[in-house]
């Protein structure tokens, strides 16, 4: 190993499948040793024979699939508003220094402190987990863009203006284009961290969901039932994160070090 | 008539933080640059020549006196004043093409109309088969004189060069001298041109504006006659020599101002 030196493609779709192979094993190993009781921690192979039974006889997939819209639908508003805000905020310093401060301040609010609230003054319908989701995007998404937006290169600016761009072209053709991979980069992250909220969003008043099936699976100590539903979130995540990544080279060529 | 007056135009740039006195960049200066001319500024760093074509290009604001172009004040940065910066300033996401459009675009000129003016200036940089390059793909050299080819694709009525080439290895230096010079014999532009290269500055030159140390101001100005078209072995010619020799002793004189 040298430093910073990069691995080929194949070498590093081998070494991290490889952990994956590694962390499944020691987790059989554990659970099959008998090291740790059946009832707190379920065989890998035991989750999957749950997770199988989950999908084909407890209708699953409408859980999946309720969470996923949730998950999707509180990150999508959240960057309907964020997006806007943060490039205004980036580009015009009066407008940053006027809501900078109080996003700043907001951003450490835990989002899953405010269900209580959220309970009375939206119900406990779908409305409270779309909120959850947002308040935990919300606020840190406008931050990140504001950065990204703030570091456009002034040269670059200047060089518009040279060639007879007025504020808003210059804006237009080039403060978007060139915070676009790195605002591209900043959903998919935020996008991820929204997937962290959703169990606490759907611990209360939910019918249906992941979070929800893993509640009423602590109830009856099915352990493997819970820790299906886990990696189901996890696996779901890395499936979104991977599906941006590969938009966002798609889109963003230019970006890319060659 | 000329076409650029810079009428005791001074530039004082304010400290920002208290008890900090402002600094003073610019002393007011007067220089006239007459349609077609080929001028030089020569100084020592941070002797405020950058300045001065900062505040022609208006990309800042005199704090005093005025500039004119063709008569008419200059209010703002626009594109009738081209500016090639020091910086490799292309547009990452936009291909060389792309680059050179970019401000034809904004004119709204048609796509046919847009990719005939773009031919003709990636031929004249000497640029064919880079059409669909993206900057990165470039060596600073070749990003340079995209720059070059992107300003005077917009037909800019002067053309405005801040140390374009002090970021360039020599030799690649000397190749883009050649290169400007070459399409300004052709062109017949308004060039202002910063330096502080004494070799650059005479060999393009019509004239030599020579600034002093800061707070700067136009000590001496040289009228550079070598006929044109010019060719590299005038750089070893006895004229040169002299012109050389002289510009070293101000410059060097400033130089040693700026830094006691």
């Amino acid at each position: 190993m040298k430093l910073l030196v990069p691995v080929s493609r194949e070498k590093r779709t081998l070494l991290g499948v490889a952990f994956f192979v590694v962390f499944v094993a020691l987790w059989g190993l554990i659970t099959w040793s008998g090291a740790v009781p059946k009832h707190f921690l379920a065989s890998p192979w035991q989750t999957v024979q749950s997770a199988w039974d989950l999908f084909a006889t407890q209708g699953f997939t409408h859980d999946v699939g309720m969470t996923i819209w949730r998950v999707v639908g509180g990150f999508l508003l959240a960057a309907v508003i964020a997006v806007p805000l943060g490039i205004a905020m980036g580009t015009y310093k009066p407008i940053e220094a006027f809501f900078e401060p109080f996003v700043s301040f907001a951003r450490y609010l835990p989002a899953s402190a405010f269900i209580p609230l959220l309970i009375l003054w939206v119900g406990i319908g779908e409305a409270q987990k779309l909120t959850v989701i947002f308040i935990g995007c919300f606020f840190q998404l406008t931050l990140m863009i504001t950065m990204i937006v703030s570091a456009t290169r002034r040269d670059l600016i200047e060089a518009a203006y040279t060639l007879g761009c007025q504020d808003t072209a210059a804006i237009r053709r080039v403060v978007l284009p060139g915070a676009a991979p790195e605002i591209a980069e900043a959903l998919r992250q935020v996008l991820g961290l929204g997937w962290t909220y959703i169990i606490v969003a759907e611990l209360i008043g939910a019918s249906s969901g992941i979070g929800h099936m893993i509640t009423d699976s602590q109830a009856l100590m099915a352990t493997d039932n819970i820790i299906a539903g886990i990696v189901i979130i996890g696996l779901v995540g890395l499936i979104s994160d991977l599906a941006f990544k590969k938009v966002n080279q798609r889109l963003f060529a230019w970006s890319l070090q060659r | 008539m000329s076409r650029l007056s810079i009428r005791n135009v001074g530039k004082i740039f304010p400290s920002g933080r208290r008890g900090v006195p402002p600094t003073e960049a610019l002393k007011p200066v007067s220089l006239e640059i007459g349609d077609n001319d080929f001028i030089t500024v020569l100084g020592p760093s941070g002797c405020g020549k950058s300045t001065l074509l900062r505040l022609v290009a208006g990309l800042e604001t005199p704090t005093s006196g005025d500039i004119l172009l063709d008569g008419a004040p200059i209010s703002g940065p626009g594109a009738d004043r081209g500016v090639v910066f020091q910086s490799y300033t292309l547009f990452p996401w936009l291909t060389v093409r792309e680059n050179i459009c970019f401000g034809l675009r904004e004119k709204n000129m048609s796509a046919a109309q847009q990719r005939e003016i773009s031919e003709r200036f990636i031929a004249q940089v000497g640029l064919r088969g880079f059409e669909n390059h993206y900057p990165k793909q470039l060596s600073g050299g070749m990003q340079q004189r995209v720059a070059i080819a992107r300003a005077l694709a917009n037909d800019p009525k002067i053309l405005l060069l801040d140390e374009p080439f002090g970021a360039l290895d020599n030799q690649t230096r000397v190749l883009m001298q050649e290169l400007l010079l070459g399409i300004w014999e052709q062109a017949q532009k308004t060039v202002m041109f910063i330096t502080h290269d004494i070799d650059e500055a005479i060999f393009m030159a019509s004239r030599v504006v020579v600034m002093s140390a800061r707070p700067g101001r136009i000590k001496a100005e040289l009228p550079v006659d070598f006929p044109h078209p010019r060719s590299y072995t005038v750089k070893t010619s006895p004229e040169f020599m002299a012109l050389k020799a002289r510009l070293t002793e101000e410059i060097r004189a400033e130089a040693m101002a700026a830094d006691h």
